[in-house]
């Protein structure tokens, strides 16, 4: 019973970085049909981000900051310079993309070494409120604020408004006056911004290393799909359900076994909903 | 205005325009007529840089535009309403306005003259487009091409699985922008409509022109022996 208690905030939190870093792979994924497999290196850069800025002024705070432009604008720039040749290839660009996930965390080797390191959390995140620790309470309210920022990006601009109509329609989108490319390279760079902020989270709940990304992109890529391509809504409950049943079925059994009925549950639920949890549905067949 | 020449385009190794040639005047409505598969949306779609010209150049308002992306094209002038009432069909009527007038630059008073060519969107600003009627989706359409204040209005058979009383408003409707001076390039299958719309007929057949001229010469047995199926 004591272990059902102490096993919700390690759910949630966990819950709360995959949502974080699915978040930015439904976008793209949604958008422009990339498969991004770089996209947990972008994580990496963002918790080696945290280490390199720990002693620094700013802070804790201030690294998430730097976290996000850093990712940002690797995003950014992958995009430019590879991925914007391979759309509507989407096999071609899963490959691609693995490739350059290799050459950075080779990179991330040569930089940082090989073996792990260790962010220090700020004084101020150490404790807890009852049976909740300062440090994932942070991390779920981090993920809060960025789906409400989200989506107040979507619903609320002129350029979630691009963003809805482009991953809706690219060609009537083109031919309606939208720069189909800008809205891509904005996509890309929020989405691989939220990745770098994962990152950081992650560093007030284990050590940093080469692979990290790798380790949370395949769950991040289970929210995607089982919540629905594109759908803010599905990327939330998906997180959070897949957070939970990780870290219960981890308590209850071990790592390999909580993996399979991990898989087993969401090959079962795609079997009853192919689509994942939310589908864009309208009158309009298209 | 618009002067297209020996304009080739295709589907990869399937080509389908070979070599096709038209001019829109000013104020000018310009009927592109033809049998199925002929090449008529191709023929748009490439005028509107959605497909690449393979050989051939668009020229609009003296600017060779051939190379230019969709989104340059109508910024400079010319608004698209492609095939089949297409929509973004989970943004708001409203938001299907917004997003094209933001995107074209052009001042929030543009929408209000959309508007009122078709004052039957005016209650629906708030619906879905997706969850319109297929009429209400092609007046939406072409509202949305309006509001980039185009100089050339391309459309694409406006009234295709369009209910009749829709397809009289819409018929109206173009009548009404083209007698304030708007130049429009029409695909039409409805010929009838187009006999009286139009001050000059292009008739595609396997993606060339085989016939141009006016009104009178679209009646006479030749012309419609190429419009027959």
């Amino acid at each position: 019973m004591e272990g059902l208690v102490n096993q919700l905030p390690i759910g949630l939190s966990i819950g709360a970085v995959l949502l974080l870093i699915a978040l930015g792979l439904t976008f793209t994924f949604g958008q422009m049909g990339v498969i991004n497999m770089a996209h947990g290196e972008f994580i990496m850069a963002g918790a080696y981000t945290a280490y390199l800025l720990q002693d620094q002024p700013g802070g804790f705070l201030g690294s998430l900051v730097v976290a996000f432009v850093v990712a940002g604008l690797m995003g950014l720039i992958l995009e430019r310079l590879a991925i914007r040749h391979f759309y509507g290839r989407p096999l071609d660009t899963l490959l691609l993309t693995w490739g350059v996930s290799l050459v950075l965390q080779q990179a991330a080797r040569d930089l940082f070494g090989a073996p792990n390191v260790q962010v220090a959390s700020p004084s101020w995140l150490r404790g807890s409120l009852g049976i909740l620790p300062y440090n994932r309470l942070f991390i779920m309210a981090l993920a809060a604020l960025s789906v409400v920022a989200i989506w107040l990006y979507l619903n609320r601009g002129a350029q979630g408004r691009r963003m809805r109509a482009v991953m809706q329609n690219r060609q009537l989108a083109a031919v309606m006056g939208i720069n189909t490319g800008r809205v891509d390279q904005r996509t890309f760079f929020i989405g691989s911004g939220l990745a770098g902020i994962a990152g950081v989270a992650l560093t007030l709940i284990g050590p940093v290393g080469p692979t990290l990304g790798t380790y949370y992109i395949v769950d991040a890529f289970l929210v995607v799909v089982a919540g629905g391509l594109g759908q803010l809504r599905g990327a939330v409950l998906a997180a959070v359900a897949l957070g939970l049943l990780n870290s219960y079925a981890e308590f209850w059994t071990n790592a390999s076994l909580a993996k399979v009925i991990v898989f087993a549950a969401i090959i079962g639920f795609l079997q009853y909903r192919p689509q994942g949890l939310f589908v864009l549905r309208s009158r309009a067949l298209t | 205005m618009l002067s297209v020449d020996g304009l080739e385009a295709g589907y990869g190794r399937a080509r389908v325009l070979f070599g096709v040639a038209l001019e829109v005047e000013p104020g000018q409505l310009v009927c592109v007529m033809g049998r199925n598969g002929v090449g008529k949306t191709t023929l748009l779609n490439t005028i509107m840089g959605v497909l690449p010209a393979t050989a051939g150049s668009v020229t609009f308002e003296g600017r060779d535009v051939t190379r230019l992306a969709p989104h340059e094209r109508v910024r400079l002038g010319m608004g698209y309403v492609p095939q089949g009432h297409e929509t973004f069909p989970q943004l708001t009527v409203l938001d299907n306005l917004l997003v094209t007038l933001e995107a074209a630059g052009r001042p929030r008073k543009a929408m209000d003259a959309a508007l009122e060519v078709f004052p039957r969107l005016e209650p629906l600003l708030r619906r879905r487009a997706g969850f319109l009627s297929g009429g209400q989706q092609q007046q939406l359409a072409i509202a949305r091409a309006l509001v980039t204040r185009p100089k050339l209005l391309i459309l694409d058979e406006p009234t295709e699985g369009i209910q009749p009383s829709i397809i009289l408003e819409i018929e109206a409707a173009i009548e009404h922008l083209h007698a304030d001076g708007l130049a429009v390039l029409l695909v039409e299958q409805y010929l009838d409509l187009a006999l009286r719309l139009a001050d000059r007929f292009v008739i595609l057949d396997a993606g060339q022109v085989v016939h141009a001229g006016g009104p009178e010469d679209l009646r006479a047995e030749k012309v419609q022996r190429l419009l027959a199926v």
